[in-house]
C-alpha cells in the first residue's frame, strides 16, 4: 500500500492518539499514556519516512506529485475548500522537521514532564499540536493550510497555559491567543483578496495563475502586493516578528519541551513556511519582499540585543529564536527562499537542542533558570553540557557546525540582493553580520554563566543531578544533526555541490535568481570568513567579561545603566503596547462597552421592561377590588356600552332598524 | 288588543329594576332575586315580540331561559347557603376574599 496514496494516514495518528489520550488517558498510569503518545508520533514519523522515500522514487514524469484530493470540506456557490493533502520537495523538508523533532521531543517530554500533575492532558495537547501542524505543512490550499495554523495557535495556547493555576502562565497563553490573533485578521483578509482575484484557494491554481501575471514594480501596491503584506501580517504574528513579537517571551511559561517544539522548532516557522510557500507571489511584489527583508533584519537585531542582557535561560533563548526567525524572513525577503528553509531546518535541529538541553538545565538545577544562581555546572551535568556546547556552535556559526552554511547562505544572499538598490542589501547584511555577532556573545554568555565559574547556588539545598536518558538521548540525536545538519547544503567552495538548494529547486523554479550564481561562488568564501571572525569577537568579548575578568560584567552594566535598563526592560514594548493599546482598550470596554452599553443599555432595556410591567399591574390591581357589587357595577356599565354601539354605532344602523 | 309597546315598557321597567335592586342592594338573596327578575322581564320581551311577530322563535328561547334560570338557580342557592353558613351573614360586601 503506496503511503502517496493515503498521506491522510501521516496527520491522522496524532490525532488519534491526542483523542484517545484525552478522552481516556485521565486514569492510566503514565506508562500507558506514553505508549499511545510515542506510538502516534512514531509511526507517524515512519509513515512520514516512507512517504518521503516514495517521492523521492517518483520517476521524473510523475513530478510534480499531484494533491490529493480527500473530500469537499467547503462547498458554497462558486467557493470549494476541499480536504486536500499535498507533498512535494518542501513539504518534505517541514514533515521530516516536524515528525522527526517532535518524536525526540515527545521521547524527552516523558522523562521532563514525569513527576508533573496533568500528564495525560500534556501528551493530549502536544500529539494535537502534532496533527494541525502536520495539516499546516501538507494542505494544499490556503483554506486548510489556515485550519493547521489556527489549530496551532489553539495547541500553543493551551500548552502555554499548561500550568494554568499560576496567572502568569495563563496571561501568557491569553497573550499569545491574542496576539496571534491581529495577524490571523490579515491573513484572513490576504486569503480572501487572493480568493476575490483568483477564485480559488488551490496553491496550484493560484501559483498558475499568479506567475505569467506582470509584478508590481517597487513601491507599486497591486493586488500581489497587497495580498503578501496582510499573508505577511499574519506571518509576523505566528513567526514573532516585529511588531507582533511580544507573546513568544512570555511563552516560556509553558513547559520547556513545549518551547522547544513549538515555540522553537515547529509552530513559529510556519509563517516563514507560508511565505516560502507562497514565493510565486512574493516574487511578484518586491515592495512586499522588501518589507519582509526589512522587518525581518530589523528584529533579528532587535531581539538580540534584548538577548544580552537577560538572566532567565530560557528568555535568552526565546529572544534567539526571535532574532532566528528574523534570519529567515530575511532570507526569504531577499529571494534566497532555499536559504530561509534550510536555516529553517537547521535552527530546528539546534534551537529544539538549546531548549532540551536548557529544560536538561532547569531539571538538574531543580527548577532553578535564572543562570545568576546557575555557575560550574559543566563536570557535574557533561551530557546536558556537550550537547549545549555543540548547539551553541551551531548558532553561532563556527565553522563545520550546522548554522555555519546556512547562516551563510543568508548574509551571502543579503549581501548580492539588489532589491530597491545595491546599498539596501548591503545595509542588510551589515546588520544582519551585527546580529550574528551579538548572537554569538549572548550565547556564549549564557554558557559561561551556566557551565563555567563558581557555583553560585547553594551546594546544600541544591542536588545538581544528571538528566534521565529519556532526555539525554534526544539531546545527542539532536546533537548529531546540529553538525551533520548542515552538511546538506555545502557551498561551493566547499566542494560540495549545496544538495539542499537542488532539492527544493522544482519548488522555488524561477523564485531565485540564477544570474548572480558565478559572482556569488567568488563571494562564498570570503564572506564565510567574515562571518566566522565576527562570531570569534563576540565569542571573545563574552569570554573576557565573564571568564577573564569575573565582575567586569556588572562594572559595565552599572556604567550603562541607561542602556542597560532599557534591554533589561526589553525596550519597554510591552509597556508602550500598555499604554497605547492595551488600557485605551480597557478603559473603553469599561466604561463605554460594560456600564454605558451592557449596564445602561441592553440591561436598562429588560429591567425596564419589567418593572414597568409590575408598575402597570399594580395600578391596574386596584380595579379587583373583591368588592362583588363593584363588579355587579362593572357588568351594568359593560352591558351599556355594548348597547350604546350597537345602536349608535354609524355602521350598526341596520340593527336598530330592526326594532320597530 | 294590547299593543306591543305596552309589554315591551313594562318589561324594560322590570329589567330596570332587578338591574338597580342588583347594584344596590347588599342582600344576597335579593341580588339572586333580582337577577330572577332581569331574566323574566327578559323573557316577557322575548313573547311580546313572538305575539306581534307570528313567529314562534321567542317562544322557545323564553323555554331555553328558564330551563337556564332553573339550572341557574340551583347552583346559585348552593353557594349561597355555604357562603351562608362559613359567614354567618348574607351581605355581599363580606365576601371579600379575592381583594388583595
Amino acid at each position: 500500500m503506496p503511503i502517496l496514496d493515503h498521506l491522510w494516514i501521516i496527520p491522522l495518528l496524532p490525532l488519534l492518539g491526542s483523542a484517545v489520550n484525552g478522552l481516556l488517558g485521565g486514569k492510566w498510569p503514565n506508562n500507558i499514556v506514553n505508549s499511545v503518545a510515542l506510538g502516534s508520533t512514531g509511526l507517524s514519523f515512519a509513515f512520514a519516512l516512507e512517504a518521503v522515500r516514495e517521492f523521492l522514487a517518483l520517476t521524473p514524469d510523475k513530478l510534480p506529485f499531484p494533491p490529493q484530493h480527500y473530500f469537499d470540506w467547503i462547498d458554497a456557490g462558486n467557493f470549494r475548500a476541499g480536504f486536500d493533502l499535498q507533498i512535494d520537495q518542501l513539504t518534505v523538508v517541514m514533515l521530516m522537521v516536524v515528525t522527526g523533532v517532535g518524536f525526540l521531543i515527545h521521547i524527552y517530554s516523558t522523562g521532563y514532564m514525569a513527576h508533573e500533575g496533568g500528564y495525560y492532558r500534556f501528551f493530549s495537547y502536544l500529539n494535537l499540536f502534532m496533527f494541525f501542524m502536520l495539516i499546516l505543512v501538507m494542505a494544499a490550499n490556503y483554506a486548510l493550510l489556515f485550519v493547521g495554523w489556527e489549530g496551532v495557535g489553539l495547541c500553543s495556547y493551551l500548552l502555554i497555559g499548561f500550568f494554568f493555576l499560576k496567572k502568569s502562565a495563563a496571561d501568557a497563553g491569553k497573550k499569545a491567543f491574542i496576539v496571534n490573533r491581529i495577524g490571523d485578521f490579515g491573513f484572513m483578509l490576504g486569503m480572501m483578496l487572493l480568493f476575490r482575484t483568483f477564485g480559488t484557494l488551490d496553491f496550484t491554481t493560484v501559483f498558475a495563475k499568479a506567475a505569467p501575471m506582470q509584478a508590481d514594480a517597487l513601491g507599486q501596491f497591486g493586488t500581489l502586493t497587497v495580498a503578501c503584506l496582510l499573508l505577511f501580517m499574519g506571518a509576523t504574528g505566528k513567526s514573532a516578528q516585529l511588531p507582533l513579537y511580544v507573546w513568544l517571551p512570555d511563552a516560556m511559561e509553558g513547559p520547556t519541551p513545549v518551547s522547544a517544539l513549538i515555540h522553537a522548532a515547529t509552530m513559529v516557522t510556519a509563517g516563514v513556511y507560508v511565505v516560502a510557500r507562497s514565493y510565486v507571489l512574493f516574487t511578484h511584489a518586491p515592495t512586499a519582499m522588501l518589507v519582509v527583508a526589512v522587518v525581518g533584519c530589523a528584529t533579528a537585531i532587535f531581539a538580540a540585543t534584548i538577548g544580552l542582557v537577560q538572566t532567565d535561560i530560557k528568555k535568552v533563548l526565546a529572544y534567539s529564536t526571535v532574532s532566528q526567525l528574523g534570519y529567515m524572513f530575511l532570507a526569504c525577503g531577499v529571494g534566497a527562499f532555499s536559504a530561509g528553509i534550510f536555516h529553517l531546518m537547521t535552527h530546528a535541529f539546534f534551537k529544539a537542542l538549546l531548549f532540551l538541553a536548557a529544560g536538561s538545565v532547569i531539571h538538574a538545577m531543580g527548577g532553578e533558570q535564572d543562570m545568576r544562581h546557575m555557575g560550574g555546572l559543566s563536570k557535574k551535568i557533561k551530557w546536558t553540557y556537550v550537547t549545549m556546547l555543540t548547539a551553541t556552535l551551531a548558532i553561532t556559526g563556527a565553522p563545520l557546525f550546522a548554522g555555519f552554511f546556512s547562516k551563510d547562505a543568508i548574509l551571502l544572499a543579503s549581501f548580492q540582493s539588489e532589491n530597491g538598490g545595491a546599498g539596501t542589501g548591503r545595509t542588510l547584511y551589515a546588520v544582519g553580520l551585527f546580529a550574528a555577532l551579538l548572537t554569538s556573545f549572548y550565547m556564549f554568555r549564557l554558557i559561561f554563566l551556566t557551565f563555567f565559574g563558581k557555583p553560585r547556588y547553594d551546594e546544600h539545598h541544591v542536588h545538581v543531578h544528571e538528566s534521565p536518558w529519556s532526555m539525554l538521548g534526544p539531546l545527542v540525536i539532536l546533537a548529531l544533526l546540529s553538525i551533520f545538519g548542515g552538511w546538506f547544503a555545502l557551498p561551493s567552495f566547499w566542494g560540495g555541490p549545496d544538495y539542499f538548494s537542488n532539492f527544493l529547486a522544482p519548488v522555488f523554479s524561477g523564485g531565485e535568481s540564477a544570474a548572480t550564481e558565478a559572482a556569488a561562488h567568488a563571494l562564498e568564501l570570503p564572506l564565510a570568513g567574515v562571518a566566522v571572525l565576527t562570531a570569534l569577537i563576540g565569542f571573545s568579548i563574552a569570554f573576557w567579561l565573564y571568564i577573564s575578568r569575573p565582575g567586569k560584567a556588572e562594572a559595565l552594566a552599572k556604567s550603562m545603566s541607561g542602556a542597560y535598563n532599557t534591554l533589561l526592560n526589553k525596550y519597554y514594548v510591552d509597556e508602550l503596547y500598555a499604554a497605547v493599546v492595551v488600557n485605551p482598550l480597557m478603559w473603553v470596554s469599561t466604561n463605554v462597552l460594560w456600564k454605558f452599553v451592557d449596564v445602561a443599555g441592553i440591561d436598562g432595556t429588560v429591567n425596564g421592561i419589567a418593572s414597568s410591567a409590575t408598575s402597570l399591574g399594580d395600578t391596574v390591581r386596584h380595579t379587583q377590588s373583591g368588592n362583588t357589587r363593584s363588579y355587579a357595577v362593572w357588568v351594568v356599565i359593560g352591558a351599556l356600552v355594548v348597547i350604546a354601539v350597537i345602536f349608535f354605532w354609524p355602521a350598526a344602523a341596520p340593527v336598530s332598524g330592526m326594532v320597530r | 288588543m294590547v299593543p306591543t309597546s305596552y309589554y315591551l315598557i313594562l318589561s324594560a321597567v322590570l329589567f330596570g329594576l332587578g338591574v338597580v335592586a342588583f347594584v344596590f342592594k347588599r342582600n344576597v338573596i335579593t341580588i339572586f332575586m333580582s337577577i330572577e327578575l332581569m331574566l323574566n322581564a327578559v323573557n316577557l320581551a322575548f313573547v311580546a315580540f313572538s305575539q306581534a311577530r307570528h313567529q314562534s322563535d321567542g317562544q322557545v328561547f323564553v323555554l331555553f331561559v328558564i330551563v337556564v334560570a332553573a339550572a341557574e338557580a340551583a347552583v346559585g342557592l348552593g353557594i349561597i347557603i355555604l357562603t351562608a353558613r362559613n359567614r354567618q351573614s348574607l351581605n355581599v360586601e363580606r365576601v371579600d376574599l379575592l381583594k388583595l
